[in-house]
């Protein structure tokens, strides 16, 4: 049932995305100043909404584990982590790719590309701190916690870094808000795909935890005998 | 009343063991020598270069000497498993986690007031001349290093790799403040005062201390009882 | 009013169940030997009553009063498997600083009376560090009865002592025991524990499959209780 589910979810979001690229190649007219590049924005936004949203599910996961004590949270929180980690890597990569053709560089300390940077490592932070704690119910509890001060310290990262390159203006390309309607589209359209990647991504993660709790108890249970 | 007094014993003999042994203190002190040295290699040493970055340098400086201290906080408590006589005495959580904290708080303070006088002769800044307000960022944002730095303590005392993990986990989460420690001190070491554009960075660290402040106090008990 | 009710705990390391179901109560003035054998979840169970763990079901109450609640330690005494006691730190420093973490009134006259009991008053300035492993031992003995708890919990307390600190810790626990206080120390020297105990609680793969008097076959037979209740 499961099984059939996710195939079914995989197959639309397929489907979405071949049908998203095909208008972005052959509908969507090229960008008046940056050419045919500026399509790689309808992967690299949404993949950042996609890594802030699980940032954000695996902080409310972090809480209800807190409070219930169920590690069926736990997993879920590590599930969305890894699975925003990627999502946090497409809008890097790709944001990089974009620099490196319009503006020559790879990479430039803009207050956007250094606060996702941040971020990043923040999570990535807590992915090693899951590694080294052996105990699935320590581990846990340490990691709901650290889900919670990462969260916190997001805005201050952003709110931060933003006012410390307005101070220093930068070569800020490409200005807020002044999108045509037809590319704010498909930013939105393109969206839903990778949406769906990404619950099915967290839903294969999650079952993988379950089995390696069980695995983990068996273990356990095998030992003591 | 008494989770002051309790609090302040905390402090106490955390100040004491540390005094008795110097073990964090000396190598942060050290450590912290080396690197103001190290830079002098990374960029033209003259007056004027520095003050340009000088924020940066002593904050990098700072930062770096004081995970030597937060890593021993919670470290000093695993010989004789003595956390745990802690724990299972009456002392709530947030007087325990608050006594070390003002023990770390204390001990980078001190570091940071050795450091910047070899600072100011290693490089040739007149680095004194807003006393009042470098103190004031000093003591605020010292203290949200000091509290980020403490609950981490808390949180990888018992892992494997314990110090290699705290400055890991722990330097992504300081960046907000350490960056606004530095641009301030940048230009009170300049001979400017903190005014205008520069109060929002002075309220940032306000705000970071508050929230990490109470949020290490609502998490802490958590992390410390299994 | 019981002194201590375990009620109904289980505890779990991720899907294990290390605690099942443990529920049993302590009267005041009784001294249980909880046994059985390692990894059976004497730790896990002593540290929950400790406060050092939570349980994931379960309730657990200090004379009436819920152990998750801080202030009830304060009738608790814990000696575990650490001595729970600061090298850098002198012995008279050692009960000082934990005389004012228990709020305790004249902390140095207290802290004096359990150095002369536990017979380290001639070395209390001298640093922990410098100590032999007995003298550390009876200090570890000293801090875990300096406030006078009236439920004591010792984790294997007769391992790894040497002859002058079981001695000690012998006195002060038939003085305690004779003061109406209540102890439950989990324990692998069966003689030792069951010569003092007047309850026993044994505990097999995580669930109490013994509770109640410690009678006469188990004095004269330590294995006894293993071979009845304990698995085969």
């Amino acid at each position: 049932m499961r099984k059939h589910l996710l195939l079914t979810a995989g197959i639309a979001a397929s489907l979405l995305l071949a049908r998203n690229i095909w208008v972005m190649l052959t509908q969507l007219p090229d960008e008046a100043f940056q050419g045919a590049i500026f399509r790689i924005i309808f992967f690299h936004v949404p993949a950042a909404f996609t890594c802030f949203l699980c940032f954000l599910a695996s902080l409310i996961a972090g809480l209800a584990y807190l409070k219930t004590r169920k590690l069926g949270y736990d997993a879920f929180s590590v599930s969305v982590i890894e699975v925003g980690l990627a999502f946090g890597a497409v809008n890097l990569i790709t944001g990089m790719i974009w620099a490196r053709i319009i503006w020559g560089i790879w990479w430039t300390w803009d207050w956007r590309l250094t606060s996702m940077l941040i971020c990043w490592l923040l999570y990535a932070g807590y992915l090693v701190l899951r590694r080294a704690i052996e105990e699935p119910t320590e581990r846990a509890k340490m990691s709901a916690v650290m889900s919670i001060l990462n969260f916190s310290v997001v805005p201050f990262v952003f709110f931060s870094i933003k006012w410390f390159r307005t101070q220093h203006p930068q070569p800020v390309l490409f200005g807020d808000g002044k999108m045509d309607s037809g590319y704010r589209a498909m930013l939105y359209g393109n969206w839903a795909p990778l949406l769906i990647v990404a619950a099915i991504l967290i839903s294969i993660r999650y079952a993988q935890e379950k089995q390696q709790r069980e695995i983990d108890a068996l273990r356990r249970e095998a030992h003591m005998i | 009343m008494l989770f002051l007094r309790q609090t302040f014993t905390v402090t106490a003999k955390d100040l004491r063991s540390e005094l008795r042994t110097k073990e964090a203190v000396n190598a942060s002190l050290s450590f912290a020598l080396v690197i103001l040295i190290l830079f002098s290699f990374a960029f033209d040493p003259t007056s004027e270069t520095t003050r340009e970055i000088a924020g940066g340098l002593l904050w990098l400086v700072f930062a770096f000497a004081g995970v030597l201290v937060l890593n021993r906080s919670f470290a000093r408590e695993l010989p004789n498993d003595c956390l745990e006589a802690l724990i299972s005495s009456p002392v709530p959580g947030a007087a325990l986690f608050l006594g070390k904290a003002l023990a770390n708080y204390v001990l980078l303070l001190a570091i940071e007031v050795v450091c910047l006088p070899v600072f100011g002769v290693f490089y040739n800044v007149t680095w004194y001349s807003q006393p009042g307000q470098l103190a004031l960022v000093l003591v605020l944002a010292t203290w949200g290093v000091t509290v980020v730095g403490t609950v981490f303590s808390a949180l990888t005392v018992n892992l494997r790799l314990r110090e290699v993990m705290l400055p890991m986990l722990v330097y992504p989460v300081l960046i907000p403040c350490l960056m606004a420690a530095m641009q301030l001190t940048t230009t009170l070491i300049a001979g400017d005062p903190i005014a205008g554009d520069q109060l929002a960075w002075l309220r940032l660290i306000i705000g970071f201390d508050i929230i990490f402040t109470s949020l290490a106090v609502l998490l802490i008990d958590t992390v410390l009882i299994g | 009013m019981t002194a201590l009710a375990i009620e109904g705990v289980w505890k779990f390391y991720g899907d294990f169940p290390a605690l099942r179901d443990i529920s049993f109560n302590v009267e005041p003035g009784s001294c249980v030997a909880l046994l059985g054998r390692n990894g059976a979840g004497k730790t896990t169970l002593l540290k929950i009553l400790a406060g050092l763990s939570r349980p994931a079901r379960g309730q657990v109450k200090l004379f009436g009063q819920d152990a998750a609640e801080r202030s009830s330690r304060a009738s608790i005494g814990v000696l575990g498997h650490g001595i729970g006691i600061y090298d850098e730190l002198s012995a008279i420093e050692n009960l000082r600083l934990f005389a004012g973490l228990y709020g305790l009134p004249e902390p140095e006259r207290r802290a004096m009376e359990w150095l002369e009991r536990t017979g380290l008053e001639r070395v209390r300035d001298g640093l922990v560090r410098e100590f032999s492993r007995g003298m550390r031992q009876r200090l570890a003995v000293a801090r875990a009865f300096l406030h006078n708890p009236r439920l004591l919990l010792l984790d294997e307390p007769f391992t790894a002592l040497d002859d002058r600190a079981i001695a000690v810790l012998q006195t002060v626990l038939r003085d305690a025991l004779a003061e109406g206080r209540t102890v439950l120390m989990s324990t692998h020297q069966l003689r030792e524990a069951l010569e003092l105990a007047t309850h026993v609680a044994l505990i097999n793969r995580g669930k109490l499959a013994f509770s109640g008097s410690r009678t006469r076959e188990m004095l004269d037979d330590p294995g006894w209780i293993y071979r009845n209740y304990g698995e085969a």
